[in-house]
């Protein structure tokens, strides 16, 4: 029995060790007040990436760390409590959720705006030229549901060219739409601009005019409960400022 | 030598081990509690009931019956291959059945397109025929039998293996062929483990949200499963989210544990 209860304190120990070291792992991100974590939406994940890069040489000692998701998700997630220095959200809604609940530094600033576009497989087997045509019997669309902001800017394009999709399917996430069509599941789908531009050879982008009703406006802010409020103000003039218009224009975002 | 065995028995586990059972159970269900804990309940049956929640239900219920059923099909002829023959390779097939467990769905999904979509190794030649998988609930079924078909075949062909061959030898020698064997002695005898593993399969397949997401999209009424619909309520409205995860949940609950009792009842 003695030698039971020995064991069993042993196995006590070793879980308390093991918890110990799990909850400790985030505690060391707080002790440099230059490493800043950034909150974007997924759609930014190429250009922040390399603005990361840029701000780090430009700033030495600095850190910038990434969660890349979709804009709702880190809204919930911020509003949930999560750690962050910096929100970059791919809609005015998710970004309104945040500033409503006063977690925000100042007020937030639109840095890149972008559009729908049609792409469909390569050369554009299909002959899709106009967004009318993408409501052609036996056309294979797919959109974004309307859940979502790529979706509600869809829906927004429909209702002012009078034009009704019957998509085939109606995914959660554009990368999800742009993916359907890569795979030559669909034969058209309607992504945004910098996606287009993203999936490079994969897919042909079809331009449509109609698409400027529903201009999708990408703000950021920097966070009050930052750990580095004055790096997180940085960053957020950096992705302003002209270093963040060349990378976001060479990914095909819109000027705010 | 009698006694201290007495002294052993009546306990039989070592007491500690509690102690981290308990935190095991508490770690599954205090998720669960906590998802309950946040239902809107004023709410609750308005946003459960919604046209769309409905017709999500409905496809998941479906679909998750129909890939039962292929599972069945397959799985029972598969698990009998696995438990009663013998021949080269026979290990690396038993892990390679495995492994739609072990994958990441989204993975099972890419693998699914790359096979039955328009472009796919199957999939392009029946689209020559004129059947077309893509964005139907077919391939909702697809993605379903997939990953639950390793469900039915591992709890089918544990049952084979614990059931001996006592009474199949039996029946044999009294002049019974190798078909009227399987399906009058061997199938009688493992039918709760079929059951289980029939239930098994359809709850994963109740659950399964990846592979359809990547292959099969998202589609009311069509392709949309209670999963898919759930992730996209998440996207405006957390409170309908979490009342379908319950009803999931609660779902979920009642197979599993519906069939537990009827398992161990039918057992001998």
């Amino acid at each position: 029995m003695k030698q039971n209860s020995g064991r069993a304190a042993a196995v006590i120990a070793l879980a308390v060790l093991i918890l110990g070291t799990l909850s400790g792992c985030g505690s060391d991100d707080t002790d440099s007040g230059e490493r800043i974590t950034v909150f974007a939406a997924a759609s930014l994940k190429s250009t922040f990436t390399e603005l990361a890069e840029r701000f780090e040489a430009q700033h030495p000692g600095s850190r910038v760390e990434f969660s890349f998701a979709g804009s709702s998700d880190l809204a919930a997630q911020l509003d949930q409590g999560a750690r962050a220095d910096v929100f970059a959200s791919a809609d005015q809604r998710n970004m309104a959720k945040v500033v409503d609940a006063g977690l925000t530094a100042g007020s937030p600033v639109d840095f890149a705006t972008n559009t729908l576009t049609i792409v469909t497989a390569p050369g554009n087997p299909e002959g899709i030229t106009t967004f009318a045509d993408l409501a052609r019997p036996g056309t294979l669309v797919v959109t974004c549901a309307p859940q979502v902001p790529c979706g509600s800017a869809t829906q927004r394009v429909e209702s002012s060219t009078g034009v009704d999709l019957a998509p085939v399917s109606e995914e959660s996430s554009v990368t999800d739409v742009l993916n359907k069509v890569i795979a030559g599941q669909a034969d058209a789908g309607l992504v945004y601009v910098t996606d287009a531009t993203g999936a490079g050879d994969a897919v042909t982008a079809v331009a449509v005019p109609e698409a400027a009703q529903a201009v999708n406006t990408y703000p950021i802010v920097a966070l009050a409960d930052s750990g580095a409020p004055e790096t997180a103000r940085e960053f957020v003039a950096f992705v302003t400022g002209p270093d963040g218009r060349a990378v976001l224009a060479d990914a095909g975002f819109g000027e705010p | 030598m009698t006694r201290p065995a007495r002294t052993v028995v009546p306990s039989g586990l070592p007491r500690w081990l509690f102690v981290p059972a308990a935190v095991g159970g508490l770690f599954v269900v205090l998720p669960l509690t906590a998802m309950l804990a946040s239902v809107d309940w004023p709410r609750f049956v308005e946003l459960v009931t919604s046209e769309s929640s409905l017709a999500a239900l409905e496809l998941s219920l479906r679909t998750a019956a129909a890939s039962t059923v292929l599972c069945i099909l397959l799985g029972v002829p598969m698990a009998a291959v696995l438990a009663r023959s013998s021949f080269r390779g026979l290990p690396v097939l038993r892990s390679l059945v495995l492994l739609p467990l072990v994958l990441p769905p989204v993975v099972g999904g890419i693998a699914l397109l790359y096979t039955f979509g328009r472009k796919g190794l199957i999939g392009q030649h029946l689209e020559v025929a004129g059947i077309s998988v893509a964005f139907t609930t077919t391939a909702v079924v697809l993605a379903q039998t997939f990953v639950a078909l390793p469900f039915l075949v591992v709890s089918l062909e544990g049952s084979l293996r614990t059931a001996g061959r006592r009474y199949e030898s039996a029946a044999a020698t009294l002049g019974a062929g190798p078909t009227t064997v399987f399906r009058r002695v061997t199938l009688p005898l493992v039918l709760p483990g079929l059951v289980s593993g029939a239930v098994l399969s359809f709850a994963r397949a109740l659950g399964e949200f990846g592979a359809t997401l990547t292959f099969a999209g998202s589609l009311e009424g069509v392709t949309r499963t209670l999963p898919l619909e759930i992730y996209l309520q998440r996207e405006t409205d957390a409170d309908a989210a979490v009342a379908l995860s319950l009803v999931l949940v609660i779902v979920a609950v009642v197979i599993v544990v519906g069939s537990r009792g009827w398992a161990s009842r039918a057992v001998p």
